[in-house]
Protein backbone atom coordinates (compact mmCIF):
# COMPACT_ATOMS: atom_id res chain seq x y z
CA UNK A 1 0.00 0.00 0.00
CA UNK A 2 1.24 3.46 -0.93
CA UNK A 3 1.14 6.26 1.60
CA UNK A 4 0.75 9.98 1.11
CA UNK A 5 2.24 12.15 3.87
CA UNK A 6 0.90 15.63 4.39
CA UNK A 7 3.84 17.77 5.49
CA UNK A 8 1.82 20.97 5.35
CA UNK A 9 -1.86 21.75 4.75
CA UNK A 10 -2.57 25.38 3.86
CA UNK A 11 -6.30 25.25 3.09
CA UNK A 12 -9.19 23.01 4.13
CA UNK A 13 -8.19 19.62 2.80
CA UNK A 14 -10.61 16.68 2.65
CA UNK A 15 -10.95 13.37 0.84
CA UNK A 16 -13.73 13.56 -1.77
CA UNK A 17 -15.07 11.29 -4.45
CA UNK A 18 -18.33 11.26 -6.41
CA UNK A 19 -20.29 10.98 -3.16
CA UNK A 20 -22.94 8.54 -1.94
CA UNK A 21 -26.16 8.81 -3.96
CA UNK A 22 -29.30 6.89 -3.07
CA UNK A 23 -29.95 7.94 0.55
CA UNK A 24 -32.25 10.95 0.12
CA UNK A 25 -35.16 9.11 1.72
CA UNK A 26 -33.07 8.83 4.89
CA UNK A 27 -31.99 12.44 4.93
CA UNK A 28 -28.47 11.96 3.61
CA UNK A 29 -27.36 14.09 0.69
CA UNK A 30 -24.98 12.77 -1.95
CA UNK A 31 -22.05 14.98 -0.96
CA UNK A 32 -18.76 14.40 -2.74
CA UNK A 33 -16.48 16.70 -4.72
CA UNK A 34 -17.57 20.29 -5.24
CA UNK A 35 -16.09 20.27 -8.76
CA UNK A 36 -17.04 16.84 -10.10
CA UNK A 37 -15.53 17.61 -13.50
CA UNK A 38 -12.09 17.93 -11.85
CA UNK A 39 -12.39 14.29 -10.74
CA UNK A 40 -13.42 13.25 -14.25
CA UNK A 41 -10.41 15.13 -15.65
CA UNK A 42 -8.13 13.39 -13.15
CA UNK A 43 -9.52 9.97 -14.11
CA UNK A 44 -8.97 10.75 -17.80
CA UNK A 45 -5.40 11.90 -17.18
CA UNK A 46 -4.61 8.79 -15.13
CA UNK A 47 -6.29 6.39 -17.55
CA UNK A 48 -8.86 5.28 -14.95
CA UNK A 49 -12.29 3.95 -15.96
CA UNK A 50 -14.13 5.68 -13.14
CA UNK A 51 -13.39 8.70 -10.95
CA UNK A 52 -11.03 8.07 -8.01
CA UNK A 53 -11.08 9.42 -4.47
CA UNK A 54 -8.95 12.57 -4.38
CA UNK A 55 -7.73 15.29 -2.03
CA UNK A 56 -9.94 18.36 -2.37
CA UNK A 57 -8.01 21.48 -1.42
CA UNK A 58 -9.98 24.68 -0.78
CA UNK A 59 -8.05 27.84 -1.63
CA UNK A 60 -4.54 26.54 -1.05
CA UNK A 61 -2.49 23.38 -1.26
CA UNK A 62 0.36 22.24 0.92
CA UNK A 63 3.40 20.01 0.90
CA UNK A 64 3.27 16.28 0.20
CA UNK A 65 5.50 13.22 -0.11
CA UNK A 66 4.77 9.67 -1.26
CA UNK A 67 6.54 6.51 -0.09
CA UNK A 68 6.15 4.66 -3.42
CA UNK A 69 6.46 5.86 -6.99
CA UNK A 70 2.99 6.89 -8.13
CA UNK A 71 1.43 9.05 -10.78
CA UNK A 72 -0.74 11.91 -9.60
CA UNK A 73 -3.16 14.16 -11.43
CA UNK A 74 -3.49 17.86 -10.61
CA UNK A 75 -6.87 19.26 -11.66
CA UNK A 76 -9.48 21.85 -10.67
CA UNK A 77 -8.49 25.36 -9.60
CA UNK A 78 -4.94 25.93 -10.88
CA UNK A 79 -2.28 26.24 -8.17
CA UNK A 80 1.44 26.75 -8.54
CA UNK A 81 2.98 23.27 -8.36
CA UNK A 82 6.57 22.12 -8.00
CA UNK A 83 8.21 18.74 -7.55
CA UNK A 84 11.57 19.07 -5.78
CA UNK A 85 11.52 22.66 -6.96
CA UNK A 86 10.81 21.91 -10.62
CA UNK A 87 7.57 23.48 -11.89
CA UNK A 88 4.80 21.06 -12.84
CA UNK A 89 2.09 21.74 -15.35
CA UNK A 90 -1.46 21.97 -13.92
CA UNK A 91 -4.27 19.91 -15.45
CA UNK A 92 -1.79 17.15 -16.05
CA UNK A 93 -0.58 13.87 -14.59
CA UNK A 94 2.98 13.41 -13.34
CA UNK A 95 5.09 10.66 -11.88
CA UNK A 96 6.24 11.30 -8.30
CA UNK A 97 9.11 9.24 -6.89
CA UNK A 98 9.47 8.27 -3.22
CA UNK A 99 10.49 11.20 -1.03
CA UNK A 100 10.26 13.78 -3.77
CA UNK A 101 8.54 16.85 -2.31
CA UNK A 102 5.39 18.04 -4.04
CA UNK A 103 4.52 21.65 -3.20
CA UNK A 104 1.17 23.14 -4.16
CA UNK A 105 0.68 26.88 -3.60
CA UNK A 106 -2.44 29.06 -3.37
CA UNK A 107 -5.04 28.99 -6.13
CA UNK A 108 -4.27 31.31 -9.05
CA UNK A 109 -7.99 31.39 -9.88
CA UNK A 110 -10.96 29.30 -8.83
CA UNK A 111 -11.47 27.77 -5.38
CA UNK A 112 -11.02 23.98 -5.27
CA UNK A 113 -7.85 22.22 -6.45
CA UNK A 114 -7.63 18.41 -6.59
CA UNK A 115 -4.70 16.06 -6.09
CA UNK A 116 -5.62 12.58 -7.32
CA UNK A 117 -3.23 9.64 -6.90
CA UNK A 118 -3.38 7.05 -9.67
CA UNK A 119 -4.47 4.30 -7.26
CA UNK A 120 -7.05 6.54 -5.59
CA UNK A 121 -7.19 7.39 -1.91
CA UNK A 122 -7.89 4.19 0.02
CA UNK A 123 -9.40 5.38 3.29
CA UNK A 124 -12.21 3.20 4.68
CA UNK A 125 -15.42 3.78 2.74
CA UNK A 126 -18.69 4.55 4.51
CA UNK A 127 -21.87 3.69 2.58
CA UNK A 128 -19.72 2.94 -0.47
CA UNK A 129 -18.02 6.32 -0.57
CA UNK A 130 -14.89 7.91 0.90
CA UNK A 131 -16.32 11.40 0.67
CA UNK A 132 -15.73 13.48 3.78
CA UNK A 133 -18.90 15.16 5.04
CA UNK A 134 -17.75 17.41 7.86
CA UNK A 135 -21.15 18.76 8.93
CA UNK A 136 -22.45 15.27 9.79
CA UNK A 137 -19.18 13.97 11.21
CA UNK A 138 -18.04 11.71 8.36
CA UNK A 139 -14.28 11.91 7.87
CA UNK A 140 -12.16 14.82 8.98
CA UNK A 141 -10.20 17.75 7.64
CA UNK A 142 -6.62 16.60 6.95
CA UNK A 143 -3.81 18.45 8.64
CA UNK A 144 -0.04 18.60 8.78
CA UNK A 145 1.30 15.23 9.90
CA UNK A 146 -1.59 13.17 8.53
CA UNK A 147 -0.77 10.14 6.44
CA UNK A 148 -3.31 8.91 3.93
CA UNK A 149 -3.45 5.37 2.51
CA UNK A 150 -3.47 5.13 -1.28
CA UNK A 151 -4.10 2.34 -3.71
CA UNK A 152 -1.01 1.33 -5.68
CA UNK A 153 -0.59 2.93 -9.08
CA UNK A 154 -1.83 0.26 -11.53
CA UNK A 155 0.39 1.58 -14.33
CA UNK A 156 3.28 3.78 -13.17
CA UNK A 157 4.97 3.49 -16.57
CA UNK A 158 2.07 5.20 -18.35
CA UNK A 159 3.42 8.40 -19.91
CA UNK A 160 2.61 11.73 -18.28
CA UNK A 161 -0.52 13.26 -19.80
CA UNK A 162 -2.00 16.71 -20.09
CA UNK A 163 -5.42 18.20 -20.86
CA UNK A 164 -6.11 21.63 -22.33
CA UNK A 165 -6.67 24.19 -19.57
CA UNK A 166 -10.41 24.46 -18.77
CA UNK A 167 -12.04 27.90 -18.50
CA UNK A 168 -14.40 27.48 -15.56
CA UNK A 169 -12.42 29.39 -12.93
CA UNK A 170 -13.42 32.99 -13.65
CA UNK A 171 -17.21 32.83 -13.39
CA UNK A 172 -19.40 33.37 -16.45
CA UNK A 173 -22.82 32.23 -17.59
CA UNK A 174 -24.63 29.32 -15.99
CA UNK A 175 -27.75 27.65 -17.32
CA UNK A 176 -30.91 27.21 -15.22
CA UNK A 177 -34.03 25.13 -15.88
CA UNK A 178 -37.43 25.68 -14.28
CA UNK A 179 -38.27 23.53 -11.29
CA UNK A 180 -41.15 22.62 -9.01
CA UNK A 181 -41.37 26.12 -7.48
CA UNK A 182 -40.70 28.36 -10.47
CA UNK A 183 -44.42 29.07 -10.91
CA UNK A 184 -44.53 30.56 -7.39
CA UNK A 185 -42.47 33.53 -8.60
CA UNK A 186 -44.02 36.42 -10.54
CA UNK A 187 -42.99 36.92 -14.16
CA UNK A 188 -41.41 40.23 -13.18
CA UNK A 189 -39.21 38.58 -10.53
CA UNK A 190 -38.19 35.79 -12.91
CA UNK A 191 -37.36 38.32 -15.61
CA UNK A 192 -35.35 40.42 -13.17
CA UNK A 193 -33.45 37.35 -11.96
CA UNK A 194 -32.33 36.42 -15.46
CA UNK A 195 -31.43 40.04 -16.26
CA UNK A 196 -29.09 40.30 -13.27
CA UNK A 197 -25.35 39.87 -13.29
CA UNK A 198 -24.54 38.50 -9.84
CA UNK A 199 -21.24 38.28 -8.05
CA UNK A 200 -20.26 35.25 -6.08
CA UNK A 201 -20.83 36.58 -2.55
CA UNK A 202 -18.39 35.92 0.31
CA UNK A 203 -20.95 33.62 1.97
CA UNK A 204 -20.58 30.14 0.67
CA UNK A 205 -19.37 26.68 1.56
CA UNK A 206 -19.88 23.07 0.55
CA UNK A 207 -23.60 23.40 1.38
CA UNK A 208 -24.43 26.43 -0.70
CA UNK A 209 -23.13 29.59 -2.36
CA UNK A 210 -24.77 32.99 -2.11
CA UNK A 211 -25.31 35.04 -5.26
CA UNK A 212 -24.65 38.70 -4.47
CA UNK A 213 -26.75 41.54 -5.91
CA UNK A 214 -28.60 44.61 -4.61
CA UNK A 215 -31.84 43.24 -6.05
CA UNK A 216 -34.15 40.83 -4.20
CA UNK A 217 -36.19 38.02 -5.74
CA UNK A 218 -38.83 37.17 -3.15
CA UNK A 219 -42.25 35.60 -3.56
CA UNK A 220 -45.17 35.83 -1.14
CA UNK A 221 -46.70 32.74 -2.75
CA UNK A 222 -44.17 30.62 -0.86
CA UNK A 223 -45.62 31.48 2.57
CA UNK A 224 -46.45 28.30 4.47
CA UNK A 225 -45.37 25.84 1.79
CA UNK A 226 -44.42 22.36 2.93
CA UNK A 227 -40.76 21.41 2.80
CA UNK A 228 -39.82 19.10 -0.02
CA UNK A 229 -36.72 17.46 -1.46
CA UNK A 230 -33.89 19.76 -2.51
CA UNK A 231 -30.59 19.02 -4.17
CA UNK A 232 -27.38 20.38 -5.63
CA UNK A 233 -28.01 23.04 -8.26
CA UNK A 234 -31.33 24.26 -6.83
CA UNK A 235 -31.43 28.07 -6.68
CA UNK A 236 -33.16 28.75 -3.39
CA UNK A 237 -34.40 32.17 -2.24
CA UNK A 238 -34.28 33.07 1.41
CA UNK A 239 -37.41 34.71 2.86
CA UNK A 240 -36.16 38.15 1.83
CA UNK A 241 -35.25 37.02 -1.70
CA UNK A 242 -31.49 36.42 -1.57
CA UNK A 243 -30.48 33.57 -3.93
CA UNK A 244 -28.33 30.66 -2.83
CA UNK A 245 -27.21 27.87 -5.13
CA UNK A 246 -27.29 24.59 -3.24
CA UNK A 247 -24.08 22.57 -3.50
CA UNK A 248 -22.74 19.07 -2.76
CA UNK A 249 -23.51 18.98 0.98
CA UNK A 250 -26.87 20.74 1.00
CA UNK A 251 -29.59 19.43 3.27
CA UNK A 252 -32.06 17.00 1.73
CA UNK A 253 -35.27 18.87 2.48
CA UNK A 254 -36.01 22.56 2.57
CA UNK A 255 -38.92 24.93 2.70
CA UNK A 256 -37.54 27.93 0.82
CA UNK A 257 -38.85 28.51 -2.69
CA UNK A 258 -36.57 27.63 -5.59
CA UNK A 259 -36.62 29.61 -8.82
CA UNK A 260 -34.94 26.84 -10.80
CA UNK A 261 -32.05 24.41 -10.96
CA UNK A 262 -28.54 24.93 -12.36
CA UNK A 263 -27.56 22.30 -14.93
CA UNK A 264 -25.20 19.71 -13.43
CA UNK A 265 -22.67 20.49 -16.17
CA UNK A 266 -22.49 24.13 -15.03
CA UNK A 267 -22.21 23.44 -11.28
CA UNK A 268 -18.38 23.17 -11.43
CA UNK A 269 -18.35 26.76 -12.69
CA UNK A 270 -20.36 27.83 -9.62
CA UNK A 271 -18.15 25.79 -7.26
CA UNK A 272 -15.03 27.35 -8.74
CA UNK A 273 -16.29 30.96 -8.69
CA UNK A 274 -14.18 32.85 -6.16
CA UNK A 275 -15.87 35.64 -4.18
CA UNK A 276 -16.35 38.71 -6.38
CA UNK A 277 -16.40 36.85 -9.68
CA UNK A 278 -19.36 37.62 -12.00
CA UNK A 279 -22.04 34.95 -12.50
CA UNK A 280 -24.92 35.35 -14.95
CA UNK A 281 -27.95 33.03 -15.00
CA UNK A 282 -29.30 32.03 -18.39
CA UNK A 283 -32.70 30.37 -18.71
CA UNK A 284 -32.93 27.24 -20.83
CA UNK A 285 -35.92 24.98 -21.41
CA UNK A 286 -35.86 21.49 -19.97
CA UNK A 287 -35.99 20.02 -23.50
CA UNK A 288 -32.98 22.04 -24.60
CA UNK A 289 -31.08 21.07 -21.47
CA UNK A 290 -31.91 17.38 -21.85
CA UNK A 291 -30.91 17.44 -25.52
CA UNK A 292 -27.41 18.69 -24.69
CA UNK A 293 -26.94 16.80 -21.40
CA UNK A 294 -24.00 14.43 -21.22
CA UNK A 295 -23.69 11.69 -18.64
CA UNK A 296 -20.56 11.80 -16.49
CA UNK A 297 -19.46 8.52 -18.08
CA UNK A 298 -19.69 10.14 -21.53
CA UNK A 299 -17.85 13.22 -20.24
CA UNK A 300 -15.05 10.99 -18.98
CA UNK A 301 -14.77 9.26 -22.37
CA UNK A 302 -14.58 12.65 -24.11
CA UNK A 303 -11.92 13.89 -21.72
CA UNK A 304 -9.87 10.72 -22.17
CA UNK A 305 -9.77 11.43 -25.93
CA UNK A 306 -8.48 14.96 -25.30
CA UNK A 307 -5.49 13.81 -23.22
CA UNK A 308 -2.13 14.18 -24.91
CA UNK A 309 1.31 13.06 -23.71
CA UNK A 310 3.26 15.79 -21.97
CA UNK A 311 6.35 16.87 -23.83
CA UNK A 312 9.02 17.73 -21.32
CA UNK A 313 11.06 20.84 -21.77
CA UNK A 314 14.69 19.67 -21.93
CA UNK A 315 15.69 22.69 -19.87
CA UNK A 316 13.83 21.23 -16.90
CA UNK A 317 15.40 17.77 -17.14
CA UNK A 318 18.09 17.77 -14.47
CA UNK A 319 19.69 14.44 -15.33
CA UNK A 320 19.71 15.14 -19.05
CA UNK A 321 23.16 13.64 -19.57
CA UNK A 322 22.03 10.27 -18.31
CA UNK A 323 19.53 9.95 -21.16
CA UNK A 324 20.41 8.04 -24.34
CA UNK A 325 19.97 10.93 -26.77
CA UNK A 326 22.14 10.12 -29.75
CA UNK A 327 22.38 6.58 -30.94
CA UNK A 328 18.65 6.04 -31.02
CA UNK A 329 18.94 2.63 -29.44
CA UNK A 330 16.64 2.14 -26.52
CA UNK A 331 14.82 -0.83 -25.17
CA UNK A 332 11.72 0.53 -26.88
CA UNK A 333 9.21 0.59 -24.05
CA UNK A 334 9.94 4.25 -23.31
CA UNK A 335 8.33 5.13 -26.63
CA UNK A 336 4.89 3.86 -25.65
CA UNK B 1 -59.17 17.23 6.46
CA UNK B 2 -59.32 19.47 3.44
CA UNK B 3 -62.63 19.54 1.60
CA UNK B 4 -61.28 20.32 -1.89
CA UNK B 5 -60.50 17.24 -3.99
CA UNK B 6 -56.84 16.37 -4.01
CA UNK B 7 -54.82 16.88 -7.17
CA UNK B 8 -51.38 15.64 -8.15
CA UNK B 9 -48.83 17.66 -10.09
CA UNK B 10 -45.90 16.13 -11.91
CA UNK B 11 -43.09 18.67 -11.93
CA UNK B 12 -39.50 18.58 -13.15
CA UNK B 13 -36.76 18.54 -10.49
CA UNK B 14 -33.46 19.15 -12.21
CA UNK B 15 -32.58 17.04 -15.25
CA UNK B 16 -32.86 13.63 -13.63
CA UNK B 17 -35.93 13.72 -11.41
CA UNK B 18 -39.64 14.38 -11.14
CA UNK B 19 -41.37 15.78 -8.12
CA UNK B 20 -44.88 14.42 -7.66
CA UNK B 21 -46.68 16.93 -5.45
CA UNK B 22 -50.06 16.43 -3.82
CA UNK B 23 -50.31 19.87 -2.17
CA UNK B 24 -48.21 22.94 -1.64
CA UNK B 25 -48.98 23.17 2.07
CA UNK B 26 -48.66 20.45 4.76
CA UNK B 27 -52.23 19.22 4.29
CA UNK B 28 -52.88 15.90 6.13
CA UNK B 29 -54.76 14.32 3.21
CA UNK B 30 -51.85 15.10 0.89
CA UNK B 31 -49.50 13.50 3.44
CA UNK B 32 -51.44 10.26 3.15
CA UNK B 33 -51.36 10.51 -0.64
CA UNK B 34 -47.61 11.13 -0.75
CA UNK B 35 -46.92 8.17 1.53
CA UNK B 36 -49.30 5.91 -0.44
CA UNK B 37 -47.73 7.00 -3.74
CA UNK B 38 -44.21 6.32 -2.43
CA UNK B 39 -45.21 2.92 -1.01
CA UNK B 40 -46.86 1.85 -4.28
CA UNK B 41 -43.86 2.98 -6.30
CA UNK B 42 -41.40 1.25 -3.96
CA UNK B 43 -43.35 -1.98 -4.27
CA UNK B 44 -42.99 -2.15 -8.06
CA UNK B 45 -40.55 0.50 -9.20
CA UNK B 46 -40.60 0.94 -12.99
CA UNK B 47 -37.35 0.26 -14.79
CA UNK B 48 -35.12 3.33 -14.84
CA UNK B 49 -36.20 4.66 -11.41
CA UNK B 50 -33.06 5.07 -9.31
CA UNK B 51 -34.40 6.58 -6.14
CA UNK B 52 -37.70 7.33 -4.42
CA UNK B 53 -37.78 9.82 -1.56
CA UNK B 54 -40.98 11.02 0.09
CA UNK B 55 -41.23 14.40 1.80
CA UNK B 56 -44.40 15.46 3.66
CA UNK B 57 -46.71 16.07 0.69
CA UNK B 58 -44.50 15.27 -2.29
CA UNK B 59 -42.33 12.45 -3.60
CA UNK B 60 -39.08 12.88 -5.49
CA UNK B 61 -38.46 10.23 -8.14
CA UNK B 62 -34.90 10.20 -9.48
CA UNK B 63 -34.27 8.53 -12.82
CA UNK B 64 -31.34 6.86 -14.43
CA UNK B 65 -30.24 9.47 -17.02
CA UNK B 66 -30.54 6.78 -19.69
CA UNK B 67 -34.13 5.94 -18.69
CA UNK B 68 -37.14 6.35 -20.98
CA UNK B 69 -38.38 9.59 -19.44
CA UNK B 70 -41.73 9.66 -21.21
CA UNK B 71 -42.55 6.07 -20.27
CA UNK B 72 -41.77 6.72 -16.63
CA UNK B 73 -43.58 10.03 -16.72
CA UNK B 74 -46.75 8.33 -17.98
CA UNK B 75 -46.44 5.65 -15.30
CA UNK B 76 -46.03 8.25 -12.52
CA UNK B 77 -48.95 10.25 -13.88
CA UNK B 78 -51.24 7.18 -13.89
CA UNK B 79 -50.15 6.13 -10.42
CA UNK B 80 -50.64 9.66 -9.03
CA UNK B 81 -54.14 9.89 -10.55
CA UNK B 82 -55.02 6.52 -9.01
CA UNK B 83 -53.71 7.58 -5.59
CA UNK B 84 -55.68 10.84 -5.41
CA UNK B 85 -58.93 8.90 -5.91
CA UNK B 86 -58.33 7.46 -2.44
CA UNK B 87 -58.24 6.02 0.11
CA UNK B 88 -56.08 8.81 1.47
CA UNK B 89 -55.34 7.70 5.01
CA UNK B 90 -51.79 6.53 5.60
CA UNK B 91 -51.14 3.04 4.24
CA UNK B 92 -50.77 0.29 6.85
CA UNK B 93 -47.27 0.22 8.35
CA UNK B 94 -44.95 -2.73 7.84
CA UNK B 95 -42.78 -2.02 10.89
CA UNK B 96 -43.33 -0.52 14.33
CA UNK B 97 -40.79 1.08 16.66
CA UNK B 98 -41.35 1.53 20.36
CA UNK B 99 -39.06 4.28 21.59
CA UNK B 100 -38.59 5.02 25.32
CA UNK B 101 -38.88 8.71 26.21
CA UNK B 102 -38.57 10.57 29.47
CA UNK B 103 -41.08 13.42 29.52
CA UNK B 104 -40.99 16.76 31.35
CA UNK B 105 -38.50 18.03 33.87
CA UNK B 106 -35.09 18.90 32.50
CA UNK B 107 -35.70 16.54 29.60
CA UNK B 108 -38.86 18.35 28.59
CA UNK B 109 -38.59 21.99 29.64
CA UNK B 110 -41.61 23.08 27.58
CA UNK B 111 -43.97 20.23 28.55
CA UNK B 112 -45.78 22.49 31.03
CA UNK B 113 -46.30 25.15 28.37
CA UNK B 114 -47.54 22.62 25.84
CA UNK B 115 -49.94 21.01 28.33
CA UNK B 116 -51.30 24.40 29.33
CA UNK B 117 -51.93 25.29 25.69
CA UNK B 118 -53.89 22.02 25.38
CA UNK B 119 -55.80 22.56 28.64
CA UNK B 120 -54.44 19.26 29.93
CA UNK B 121 -52.37 18.21 32.90
CA UNK B 122 -48.81 17.23 32.00
CA UNK B 123 -49.71 13.65 32.75
CA UNK B 124 -52.74 13.69 30.46
CA UNK B 125 -50.71 15.31 27.65
CA UNK B 126 -48.05 12.59 27.93
CA UNK B 127 -50.80 9.95 27.95
CA UNK B 128 -52.05 11.33 24.64
CA UNK B 129 -48.54 11.25 23.16
CA UNK B 130 -47.97 7.66 24.25
CA UNK B 131 -51.40 6.51 23.07
CA UNK B 132 -51.08 8.11 19.65
CA UNK B 133 -50.73 5.96 16.56
CA UNK B 134 -47.82 7.77 14.96
CA UNK B 135 -45.81 7.42 11.77
CA UNK B 136 -42.52 8.60 10.39
CA UNK B 137 -43.95 11.17 7.96
CA UNK B 138 -40.60 11.98 6.40
CA UNK B 139 -36.90 11.94 7.21
CA UNK B 140 -34.73 14.89 6.53
CA UNK B 141 -32.94 18.09 7.38
CA UNK B 142 -30.26 15.88 8.93
CA UNK B 143 -29.44 12.22 8.23
CA UNK B 144 -31.95 9.85 9.79
CA UNK B 145 -33.90 12.60 11.52
CA UNK B 146 -37.63 11.80 11.56
CA UNK B 147 -40.68 14.01 11.37
CA UNK B 148 -43.35 12.05 13.24
CA UNK B 149 -47.10 12.61 13.26
CA UNK B 150 -49.84 13.37 13.26
CA UNK B 151 -51.24 14.27 16.67
CA UNK B 152 -54.93 15.31 16.91
CA UNK B 153 -55.91 18.77 15.65
CA UNK B 154 -55.68 20.27 19.18
CA UNK B 155 -51.92 19.77 18.92
CA UNK B 156 -51.64 22.21 16.02
CA UNK B 157 -49.31 24.29 18.18
CA UNK B 158 -47.42 27.14 16.58
CA UNK B 159 -43.65 27.24 16.52
CA UNK B 160 -42.22 29.39 19.32
CA UNK B 161 -41.47 33.02 18.49
CA UNK B 162 -38.16 32.71 20.31
CA UNK B 163 -35.74 30.14 18.99
CA UNK B 164 -34.62 27.54 21.53
CA UNK B 165 -30.89 28.07 21.05
CA UNK B 166 -29.95 24.47 21.67
CA UNK B 167 -31.64 21.14 22.31
CA UNK B 168 -29.56 17.98 22.70
CA UNK B 169 -29.43 14.96 20.40
CA UNK B 170 -32.44 12.79 21.18
CA UNK B 171 -34.66 15.75 22.11
CA UNK B 172 -38.35 15.16 21.36
CA UNK B 173 -39.86 18.43 20.20
CA UNK B 174 -43.39 19.25 19.10
CA UNK B 175 -45.21 21.77 16.86
CA UNK B 176 -47.87 21.77 14.12
CA UNK B 177 -49.20 18.29 15.14
CA UNK B 178 -45.76 16.76 14.56
CA UNK B 179 -42.73 15.64 16.52
CA UNK B 180 -39.10 15.82 15.55
CA UNK B 181 -36.65 13.53 17.31
CA UNK B 182 -33.41 15.42 16.89
CA UNK B 183 -30.47 13.48 15.49
CA UNK B 184 -27.88 15.94 16.76
CA UNK B 185 -27.75 19.01 19.00
CA UNK B 186 -29.70 21.72 17.24
CA UNK B 187 -31.40 25.08 17.53
CA UNK B 188 -35.16 24.89 17.07
CA UNK B 189 -38.38 26.84 17.22
CA UNK B 190 -40.26 23.73 18.35
CA UNK B 191 -40.98 22.95 22.03
CA UNK B 192 -39.04 20.23 23.81
CA UNK B 193 -41.26 17.92 25.83
CA UNK B 194 -39.03 14.88 26.22
CA UNK B 195 -35.77 13.10 25.61
CA UNK B 196 -34.87 9.74 24.06
CA UNK B 197 -31.67 7.71 24.32
CA UNK B 198 -32.39 6.48 20.78
CA UNK B 199 -30.13 8.04 18.13
CA UNK B 200 -31.55 8.35 14.61
CA UNK B 201 -28.09 8.67 13.05
CA UNK B 202 -24.95 6.85 14.18
CA UNK B 203 -22.42 6.51 11.36
CA UNK B 204 -20.71 3.45 12.89
CA UNK B 205 -23.94 1.51 13.43
CA UNK B 206 -25.49 -0.80 10.85
CA UNK B 207 -27.74 0.63 9.61
CA UNK B 208 -26.58 4.19 10.39
CA UNK B 209 -30.09 5.57 9.77
CA UNK B 210 -32.50 2.86 10.97
CA UNK B 211 -35.84 4.66 10.58
CA UNK B 212 -37.77 4.54 7.32
CA UNK B 213 -40.54 6.76 6.08
CA UNK B 214 -43.89 5.15 6.90
CA UNK B 215 -42.63 3.28 9.99
CA UNK B 216 -45.12 3.21 12.86
CA UNK B 217 -43.89 4.86 16.06
CA UNK B 218 -45.01 4.39 19.66
CA UNK B 219 -43.49 6.48 22.41
CA UNK B 220 -43.17 4.68 25.76
CA UNK B 221 -42.83 6.51 29.07
CA UNK B 222 -39.47 6.01 30.74
CA UNK B 223 -37.93 7.59 33.81
CA UNK B 224 -35.09 10.09 33.56
CA UNK B 225 -32.90 7.42 35.17
CA UNK B 226 -33.88 4.86 32.51
CA UNK B 227 -32.94 7.25 29.72
CA UNK B 228 -29.68 8.19 31.47
CA UNK B 229 -28.83 4.50 31.84
CA UNK B 230 -29.77 3.69 28.22
CA UNK B 231 -27.66 6.63 27.07
CA UNK B 232 -24.58 5.51 28.98
CA UNK B 233 -25.10 1.87 27.96
CA UNK B 234 -23.53 2.84 24.65
CA UNK B 235 -26.47 1.26 22.90
CA UNK B 236 -27.28 3.80 20.19
CA UNK B 237 -30.70 2.15 19.81
CA UNK B 238 -31.45 3.58 23.24
CA UNK B 239 -33.78 0.75 24.15
CA UNK B 240 -35.89 1.18 21.02
CA UNK B 241 -37.69 -1.98 19.92
CA UNK B 242 -38.51 -2.84 16.32
CA UNK B 243 -41.35 -5.19 15.34
CA UNK B 244 -42.08 -6.31 11.81
CA UNK B 245 -45.84 -6.21 11.30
Amino acid sequence: MTTLSIRRADGIMTVQDMGRPGHLAQGLSRGGAMDRRALLEAAALLGADTPLAALEMAGAGGEFTFDTATRIALTGAPMSATLDGTPLRWNAAHLVLPDQVLRLGGVRSGVYGYLTPAGGIATDPWLDSRATHLTIGIGEALERGCTVPLGDDPDPERPAMGLPAPNRFEGGTFRVVDGAHTALFSDAVIEAFYATTFVRAPRGNRQGIQLGSDARFATDAAQGIASDLIGPGDVQMTGDGVPYILMAECQTVGGYPRIGTVLPEDLPLIAQAAPGVALRPCHVSLDTALASARSEAAELRDLAKQCTPLIRDVATIRDLLSYQLISGVTCGDDLD
Amino acid sequence: MSSAPLTAELLPAGLDAYLVRFALTPDPTAMGAARRFAAALEQTPPEGVEEIAAALVSVLVRLDPAAEREVIRAHLEDLAQAVVKGPLDLPPPTRRWTIPITFGGEAGPQLAQVSAALNLTEDAAVDQVCAADLRVLTIGFAPGQPYIGLMPEAWNLPRMSELNPSVPAGALVVAVRQFVLFGAESATGWQQIGQAAFRSFVPSRTPPMPLRGGDAIRFARASADDIARLTTDNDPMGGARLETL
